[in-house]
């Protein structure tokens, strides 16, 4: 059974990852924004499950790498090997020809190694021996990373952070998905069972329809505002980039095709703002994710 | 070392970086026009201070703690008492501010330290104007304003880009500007200078002084500023009749030409009427620190608190200290005096007993070949004329006997030379003489029909007493170089130091010149000397004769509260423009207010009608429709005006149903 539309998939994957919807939604619209994902929390969170359910629904190709600090670029990009049959060198593709990735712990790796990755996140294509390949498309990097030990890694620089659209955290599950969870069957179990409800060519469509809905000269005055807000306010040591504002404007698109309506809403715009925006905007006085948005959200009126 | 520089890029949080920013730039244009009027060392004090802070919002580096800046106040506060030799008073607290205002940015710790800023650039700006009052300054100053009023809105208002600030600064500003005209023309003047402040009045400044002697007045010659512009009610007389009258000198020592007694015998009666045309005009004196004043010869009418000495001189019991405007009437063809007093021709006769041998002898013989005390008078003229005398502005030194070692060895001298040889030559053949002092010509401003009359135009001719027509005025310069009296100083070769000023021919330049001094003088005019008379004579052409202040403080009221009406009006209207949907959303929102649910500014439509449907159930149909329809036609496409009537609909049924309840 393929669901026509997204919030059909959601559906789907709530089943699965209870208590979540929110963010599965923005996961969503991660995707159809065709941007990348990184999601931040503490082990055992649902973080892998989150990337390999969306995944599976998909029905594409999924490829996990674990992120250590002996990581060399060629462990995810490929490597030519010297064939003795044919006297040539043939490319040995890496874990990133694949069409979802799941970076797990990102920041454990070397500067190096995370910047090999990010590039291909930018460019859809890696460069190896001086021969630039193109990834599969779809191609998605989902990346986690785990903010509670940061002993031994290394940080993504605002530079690199500013290539994911979105940053999310899972959190913890609410006292009755908590119970839901310990009774019900074992998750990995209920994975390998997941058919997929979707394919690429519907994402494709997904995302067409998600860059032809209205966008009113009124809310693009209101991402205006709010950009403006960040570079000019003084409680951040940078504000949002331009292509911040593309990321923002193209994911609340996603946000509105998966609400079901024909048309971009503010609302739309501040339920996807908290992911895109905060880990782009460096406080200058530390404070919590939350209130930091709520901050953000209140201190810009809605433009006429 | 490295521990005290390290970074602190949370240090400017309590009231952010823009706004430390705006407060910087407040205090960079409040202290700038002060920078050429404070002791150097203070200059540079400040100015560290600054960049000190500067470096603290852009480098993150380390603040002042407490003890340094009791230091600096300290060590600062004993410089001022020394510099200024007290710690009160209008300069040592325009210093004392200064050093406040820095060390305040070394202090900003709330939004009410930033206020205290504001507070101070405006209080700096205004005593800007207690140095300096030129038209460029009030323009520059006017350009700090709207940086200080902008930093002000920063302090206050919600972030905005720097752009957005000072246009609504100016913007601000640009409202008050009816009611700074309305209180400026209407306010009730005391009578007095605005601006008279106790300065320096008793300071140096240049112009004539009451006494001569060779050297004194092509000193003044080198100086391009104004003593005084006149402008005439009628046609302009001949130039050569442009000698404005100044100091005479009747007393001479050998050397130096001094004023005598007659110079000090004030208060006598004008010279009954004087026959002739009168020419009626004002003058606009420079404050000059000297109680004299400068008026065509001869003068027939006076100002009120003038005087006319016996010599023929205006006068007044106090120094000038503040710019003057006076009215004057002269007779230029007139020569008063053929009955002057005997004691007076006496003194007019006066030389030293020794002395200056030859000029001596060469006056007794042009006595004996002479008839008449006019034929002396005219050979005299005549000697000048024909011997190579040289007319420049860089005579040679002379020494003890002056007179002689000028007329007959050097040669070379300046108007004083020439006047002061002249009345020497004629009390030594005995007709009556004196030095007077003044200045020739003058400049017409084409631009607004003034004459400007520079310091460069100081000079000094001559009056011989003659028994059948009185004081005749004896111009010897004249008689060197006739081009003196029609042209000016630009009559002198060009490798005489004229100034500039002087020297300028014509072209654009000059032009340009002739339009500062106007913009200049129209200021001095209309804006630093409008006082009570200038505002009577203003108000009577606009049909008010003789209000007293309760009239005009009814106008003032009455005008500022029209601008105010005016004004609100216009707001009114801008806000009625904004577009019919946006006002029913907003008369929506009002209305839900009452019920306890304002819509808060960032609220987009549809989380609204969520929050009211949780907290209060029986309005959620109204306001998830009125949402809706919103959203629609806002975000959508709908047709807005259908929406707002829709909407408009929906908050009257609110009332209904809030009386229903």
């Amino acid at each position: 059974m393929i669901p026509s539309t997204p919030r059909g998939l959601v559906d789907a994957a709530s089943a699965l990852i209870l208590g979540k919807r929110d963010r599965l939604e923005l996961a969503l619209a991660c995707m159809i924004a065709g941007g990348h994902l990184l999601i931040e929390d503490v082990p055992g969170t649902g973080k892998t499950t989150l990337a390999h359910v969306m995944a599976r629904l998909f029905g594409l190709d999924f490829r996990r790498v674990q992120f250590t600090s002996d990581l060399l670029p060629a462990d995810i990009l490929g490597v030519s090997v010297f064939e003795r049959d044919t006297g040539g060198f043939r490319f040995h593709p890496g874990p990133v020809f694949t069409q979802v990735l799941l970076a797990d712990e990102v920041n454990r790796a070397t500067p190096r190694t995370q910047s090999a990755l990010l590039e291909a996140m930018e460019e859809h294509q890696v460069s190896v021996d001086g021969e630039t390949r193109a990834l599969p498309e779809p191609f998605f990097v989902i990346a986690t990373q785990n903010p509670a030990s940061q002993i031994g890694t290394f940080p993504l620089p605002e530079s690199q952070l500013d290539r994911f659209t979105m940053r999310i955290t899972m959190g913890y599950p609410d006292p009755a998905a908590e119970r839901a969870l310990l009774t019900g069957r074992d998750r990995r179990s209920l994975l390998a069972d997941l058919a997929p409800v979707a394919d690429a060519a519907l994402l494709t469509r997904w995302r067409q329809q998600a860059a032809s809905l209205h966008v009113a000269d009124a809310l693009i005055d209101y991402v205006q505002a709010l950009i403006i807000h960040t570079r000019s306010s003084g409680h951040y040591r940078l504000g949002l980039s331009p292509r911040a504002g593309l990321a923002l404007l193209a994911a609340a698109r996603a946000h509105a095709l998966i609400a079901g309506r024909a048309h971009v809403l503010p609302e739309d715009i501040q339920s996807v703002l908290p992911a895109v925006a905060l880990h782009r905007l460096p406080l200058l006085e530390p404070a919590p994710a939350e209130d930091a948005a709520r901050a953000l959200i209140q201190a810009v009126p809605l433009p006429h | 070392m490295m521990q005290l520089l390290r970074p602190r890029a949370t240090k400017d949080e309590a009231l952010g970086r823009a706004r430390v920013a705006w407060l910087m730039a407040v205090a960079a244009c409040a202290l700038a026009p002060h920078a050429e009027y404070l002791p150097p060392w203070l200059d540079a004090v400040a100015l560290l201070l600054f960049i000190w802070r500067l470096a603290q919002w852009h480098l993150g580096w380390p603040g002042a703690s407490r003890a340094v800046k009791i230091l600096v106040v300290i060590a600062c506060c004993a410089g001022v008492a020394l510099s200024f030799g007290r710690l009160f008073g209008r300069e040592p607290g325009v210093a004392l501010l200064t050093l406040l205002l820095v060390l305040k940015l070394h202090e900003l710790r709330s939004v009410r330290d930033g206020h205290t800023v504001v507070l101070l650039g405006y209080f700096m700006l205004l005593a800007a104007f207690l140095d300096s009052q030129e038209p460029a300054i009030a323009v520059l100053l006017f350009g700090s304003m709207v940086v200080i009023t902008a930093a002000l809105i920063a302090l206050t208002g919600p972030p905005a880009a720097v752009g957005a600030l000072l246009r609504r600064s100016a913007f601000m500003l640009l409202q008050a500007t009816p009611f700074m005209l309305v209180l400026f023309v209407l306010f009730p003047r005391v009578p007095g200078p605005l601006w008279g402040l106790p300065v320096d009045a008793h300071g140096a400044r240049s112009g004539l002084s009451d006494s001569m002697e060779p050297g004194s007045i092509s000193q003044l010659s080198l100086s391009g500023e104004i003593a005084f512009r006149a402008r005439f009610d009628g046609a302009l007389p001949a130039r050569r009749e442009l000698y404005w009258r100044g100091p005479v000198l009747t007393d001479f020592d050998g050397r130096v030409w001094r004023q005598g007694a007659s110079a000090r015998q004030v208060g006598r009666a004008l010279p009954g009427s004087l026959e002739g045309t009168r020419t009626a005009y004002e003058i606009t004196l420079e404050p000059h620190g000297k109680p004299w004043l400068f008026a065509l010869e001869s003068v027939a009418a006076l100002p009120a608190d003038a005087r006319i000495t016996d010599d023929w001189q205006v006068v007044r019991r106090d120094v000038v200290r503040d710019r003057r405007r006076d009215r004057f009437e002269s007779v230029t063809s007139a020569r008063p005096g053929r009955d002057e007093w005997s004691g007076w021709l006496k003194a007019a006769r006066q030389l030293p007993a020794s002395g200056n041998p030859r000029a001596r002898a060469l006056a007794q013989s042009l006595r004996d070949q002479a008839d008449s005390d006019a034929e002396v008078v005219a050979a005299a003229l005549h000697l000048f004329r024909r011997e190579p005398y040289v007319y420049t502005l860089t005579p040679p030194l002379l020494g003890s006997d002056a007179v002689d070692q000028f007329m007959f060895e050097t040669r070379r001298g300046f108007c004083e030379h020439y006047a002061g040889a002249f009345v020497f030559l004629m009390r030594a053949a005995g007709v009556p003489a004196r030095v007077v002092t003044g200045y020739l010509g003058g400049e017409l401003n084409p631009v607004d029909n003034f004459i400007v009359v520079r310091q460069s135009e100081a000079h000094a001719w001559a009056e011989v007493w003659l028994a059948e027509e009185g004081w005749r005025r004896v111009d010897p310069t004249a008689a060197i170089l006739p081009e003196r009296v029609e042209r000016g100083l630009a009559a002198l070769p060009s490798s005489e130091p004229v100034p500039f000023a002087a020297r300028l021919d014509a072209g654009w330049l000059r032009a340009l010149r002739h339009r500062l001094d106007a913009a200049n003088n129209a200021w001095n005019q209309w804006v630093l000397s409008y006082d009570q008379q200038k505002q009577r004579e203003l108000l009577a052409r606009m049909g008010m004769q003789q209000p007293d202040w309760q009239t005009l403080t009814a106008w003032m009221a009455s005008l500022c509260a029209a601008f105010a009406i005016v004004l609100t009006l216009w707001a009114l209207r801008r806000q009625r423009r904004e577009d019919p949907l946006a006002r029913a959303w907003r008369t929506f929102g009002k209305r839900m207010a009452r019920t306890g649910l304002p819509r808060e500014d960032w609220e987009g439509p549809l989380d609204y009608a969520a929050r009211v449907a949780r907290q209060r159930p029986e309005l959620a149909g109204i306001a998830d429709a009125a949402a809706t329809l919103y959203a629609a036609a806002r975000y959508g496409g709908a047709d807005a005006a259908t929406a707002a009537r829709d909407i408009r609909t929906l908050t009257a049924s609110l009332r209904r149903h809030r009386t229903r309840t």
